[in-house]
């Protein structure tokens, strides 16, 4: 791979240079490379968006989506690099901007390769074909004895082989044939999809040659420090920056404007201290002397509202999914199994808290940031700058993590406002402190479950009512009731197969800014679900795994429909992705196995497990812990079989498994809590999340090789860890955690 | 004052309180030490002072006058430390944003200790957070960097 020298960067450096008017202050991107679809040398061939071969024969691929440690710009390399029977050696990855022409460039709902695979094969199969009628043009051939091998068309026939950079010129005078006339590979020929490769980023990143949101430098840029409301949808009553003034550094203080409900993607307001570098911005930030208003939030106390969210799951809910008749089968029952479940807020904290870097003309924006959705970005520095879309440039730099907070564009925002009222480049940064108190939180639960048993331990009834904060409040303020984009996630979705099952919903009111966080509501469905569901198989005094497999019950596809449920399947067909308990099923059965699960008792091991389908894939953990005499607790060892699907390459999949599993410890042992409508956390010293010390020592992962079209992988593997930690915890102890977060000493 | 950078002298004159991480990203430009806390709670701005890994968000200026300081660009000149040879061998990163942080931790770690247990790393790198969650692959590449086994 030859990233940071190609030559489309270098003419984009220049390029860039000319068209914003401004001289950039240092490299830009390294180990990023802007869209060169406007810098396109005659001499190039690029029948799409995604795929550019230059006259030298180097090929550049476009990263569409956004890269977050997911390794997306290596996957999409090779994906076309597969179709187009590329050398890697000559391969060169551009990220996109944001931009209508690519399609959805939302990175979320692990969707990229969902989404994008045939997508994507198709524009390398593309480049492929004009290339070899070009070689057979140039040969008199026909283009059927012609192939694609190795950065050459090979005429079969006569052993006669063309370099691509060759072939450019001819093949992009060539009419680009429709997608239906593009064949592509046989599985059985790829060479890079399915293949264990290296990202192509990391000898940047192991040199620290990259550039994320929080480093980009412009010439003549201030840094902006903001501090935001400390209860959502106040605002200043009074300022005082004198102090802020004095210090060194300070250029201007600003107002932004007050937030209104609903919080939708818009900054909160606040006040911006912008300086000369980020030090002297966050020590104006520190002077500044403002009191804030009151109003309805300001006595959100997240303590009280516990109470209240678990006294809701109690009552009955609204029925969302109903088979048989569970009321009936409660009442009539000698003895219910009941329990209640609660999972606190958090904050997706991702290691590079959130920056955005503006630069506003009278007549155009341009935008940095480490966004997951650049589309949106634009769309809304557009409407707050009121400008045409067309005039907002967003480039999209590497994101330290997103986990979906970089989801939203408010942080993108508020730089416009600032570059446009400051009159010169502003890069806003977030501090840690305002990532976890200002963010867009995952929503706090309650879920209360109720469970009948015949006498042969077979549970009859189910009864299952979730309550929780809507994200939908975020965008209507009036939500109250969880959105059936959110019961989707691992709740309506139920897959065991008992006769009476009634899953109900309850209302919430919001008091902070709700938004996604890897996994979303299975985070805490897949937590309240199996946790139960060992419970269950405890008061059967049968086998954890066993238990769990019955209750899946027969091979089959749930069909939902049936049972009067609502059920998207995240956007994809559910004849194309099934709910199949088989595969649920068969990573059990795997993710046990590789546990040596049967040997726990005479081992003296203590596992615990769980399994999951999210995101059209299937995750099962088995979590082993050691709990000292003093309560404290450690995790030996982890275990992860998935099955996604058609996998491009396995190796990051398995790094995105153990990744997601300590994402999934880090849920279990961190909260976020309010007093006075203010967020109690600021910093990793009260925001606990996991470190190498809490994390598990081996973690084992099985990959299911399958020829089943691609499922999500950055997801899935996160919402069966709290409930496998859990349920190891009981084994240990006998003393069953309904609660999160998980104290770090259990005594 | 004067200090040394990666090998490079350099004066600065700005305020002594200022922490020489801003230094490091606002003025040199060299954006390879990463922000993460501001409190020294999560080991992304490490560097080293005369070798000591150091959180370069809390230092003052004022506490590197006449110091060499080592960045993440400097460990090693053609970017092949052990350490950096290690980590692309095990396919450490995911996002890399804290990477830098774990790399310079790392490596004062395995100066003093040519090959440290377990116990011994995970003590010597708990004060570095990975949301992305690479930990696993941290101790492992850690390993066979001390045992020599990086080409
Ligand atoms: S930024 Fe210095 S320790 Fe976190
Ligand atoms: S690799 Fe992303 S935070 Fe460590």
């Amino acid at each position: 791979m030859s990233c940071p020298t190609s030559p489309s960067r270098r003419d984009f450096l220049k390029k860039s240079a000319t068209v914003s008017g401004f001289a950039l202050g240092v490299t830009l991107m390294p180990g990023i490379h802007p869209v060169s679809a406007e810098q396109t040398a005659t001499e190039s061939l690029s029948p799409n968006v995604f795929v550019e071969l230059d006259a030298d024969g180097q090929l550049h691929v476009t990263c569409h989506r956004s890269e977050m440690g997911q390794q997306i710009r290596t996957a999409i390399a090779q994906i076309i690099a597969d179709e187009l029977d590329a050398d890697w050696q000559r391969v060169t990855v551009i990220q996109a901007n944001g931009h209508p022409k690519y399609g959805d460039q939302n990175t979320d709902g692990s969707r990229s390769v969902r989404r994008n695979l045939e997508r994507l094969r198709t524009a390398g199969a593309t480049a492929a074909l004009l290339l070899r009628e070009a070689a057979a043009q140039g040969w008199q051939v026909d283009v059927s004895e012609c192939e694609n091998d190795n950065h050459t068309v090979h005429h079969i026939p006569s052993g006669r082989r063309a370099d691509y950079k060759t072939l450019v010129g001819v093949a992009a005078t060539l009419p680009i044939p429709q997608s239906d006339a593009v064949t592509l590979k046989p599985r059985s020929k790829w060479k890079f999809i399915g293949k264990v490769m290296t990202s192509v980023d990391i000898d940047d990143v192991v040199s620290g040659n990259t550039t994320f949101g929080q480093d980009v430098q412009l010439d003549n840029m201030l840094v902006a420090v903001i501090q935001r409301p400390p209860v959502m949808f106040t605002q200043p009553v009074s300022v005082d920056d004198t102090a802020t003034r004095k210090v060194a550094g300070v250029v201007d203080v600003i107002t932004l404007p007050k937030a209104t409900p609903p919080a939708a993607f818009n900054p909160l307001g606040g006040v911006a201290v912008l300086a000369k570098n980020t030090w002297a911005a966050m020590q104006g930030v520190k002077a500044l002397n403002v009191s804030w208003s009151d109003n309805a939030h300001s006595s959100y106390s997240s303590e009280q509202f516990k109470q209240t969210l678990i006294d809701t799951a109690r009552k009955d809910g609204e029925v969302v999914r109903k088979r048989g008749d569970a009321l009936t089968e409660l009442e009539n029952a000698d003895q219910v199994i009941e329990a209640t479940y609660y999972a606190p807020l958090l904050s997706q904290a991702p290691m590079e808290p959130p920056a955005a870097t503006a630069h506003v003309t009278a007549d155009s924006a341009e935008i940095w940031a480490c966004t997951q959705t650049p589309q949106s970005t634009r769309q809304n520095v557009a409407a707050a700058l009121k400008m045409p879309e067309e005039q907002v440039t967003v480039h999209v730099t590497l994101l330290g993590g997103g986990f979906g907070r970089k989801s939203k564009p408010d942080f993108s925002v508020e730089a416009a406002l600032l570059a446009k009222q400051a009159g010169q480049p502003v890069k806003v940064i977030w501090r840690r402190e305002d990532d976890i108190q200002h963010g867009y939180f995952h929503t706090v639960s309650a879920q209360h479950l109720r469970a009948v048993q015949d006498e042969a331990g077979t549970t009859t009834a189910w009864r299952h009512n979730t309550v929780f904060p809507t994200i939908s409040s975020t965008f209507n303020a009036s939500a109250n009731s969880p959105s059936n984009g959110e019961l989707r996630l691992g709740f309506i979705d139920n897959p065991f197969d008992i006769a009476n099952m009634q899953l109900e919903k309850g209302q919430a009111e919001n008091h902070v800014r709700i938004g996604w966080l890897r996994s979303v509501a299975n985070v805490y469905h897949a937590f309240a679900m199996h946790a139960f569901a060992d419970e269950l198989a405890h008061a059967a005094k049968q086998d954890s795994r066993d238990y769990l497999l019955s209750l899946i019950g027969k091979d089959r596809h749930i069909d939902l429909a049936a049972e009067g449920a609502e059920y998207d399947n995240y956007g994809d067909p559910i004849d194309v992705y099934p709910i199949d308990t088989a595969r649920l099923k068969n990573v059990i059965r795997r993710v046990t196995d590789l546990a040596d699960w049967d040997q726990r008792h005479q081992q003296k091991r203590f596992l615990g497990l769980a399994a999951h389908r999210s995101f059209l894939s299937y995750a099962a953990a088995v979590v082993e812990v050691v709990v000292e005499d003093d309560g404290s607790w450690s995790i030996p060892n982890a275990y992860m079989s998935l099955d996604a699907g058609t996998v491009v390459n396995p190796g990051h999949v398995e790094a995105q498994c153990e990744g997601g599993m300590i994402y999934g410890l880090s849920c279990a042992i961190g909260q976020i809590t309010a007093d006075n409508g203010q967020i109690n956390q600021s910093n990793f010293h009260n925001y606990q999340v996991a470190r190498i010390n809490h994390a598990p020592q081996n973690i084992h992962v099985d990959i299911v090789e399958s020829t089943t079209p691609p499922g999500g992988v950055g997801e899935p593997p996160t919402p069966p860890f709290a409930p496998a930690l859990a349920n190891a915890l009981f084994a240990a102890t006998g003393k069953r955690i309904r609660e999160l977060p998980i104290p770090l000493s259990l005594s | 004052m004067k200090l040394t950078i990666n090998g490079k002298s350099r004066q600065y004159d700005g305020d002594p309180q200022m922490p020489l991480l801003w230094y490091l990203r606002d003025e040199l430009h060299m954006t390879g030490t990463k922000y993460g806390c501001g409190m020294s709670l999560c080991g992304a701005c490490t560097v080293h002072i005369d070798g000591q890994p150091t959180r370069s968000c809390t230092l003052p200026m004022a506490a590197v006058s006449g110091k060499q300081v080592t960045t993440i660009e400097g460990l090693d000149a053609n970017h092949a430390h052990p350490l950096q040879q290690a980590w692309k061998e095990h396919n450490v990163p995911q996002c890399g944003y804290c990477q830098s942080g774990q790399i310079m931790q790392a490596a004062s770690l395995l100066a003093k200790n040519a090959a440290p247990s377990d116990e011994e790393i995970d003590s010597h790198m708990s004060g570095n957070i990975c949301r992305c969650g690479t930990y696993p692959r941290i101790r492992s590449a850690i390993k066979s960097a001390s045992k020599g086994e990086v080409s």
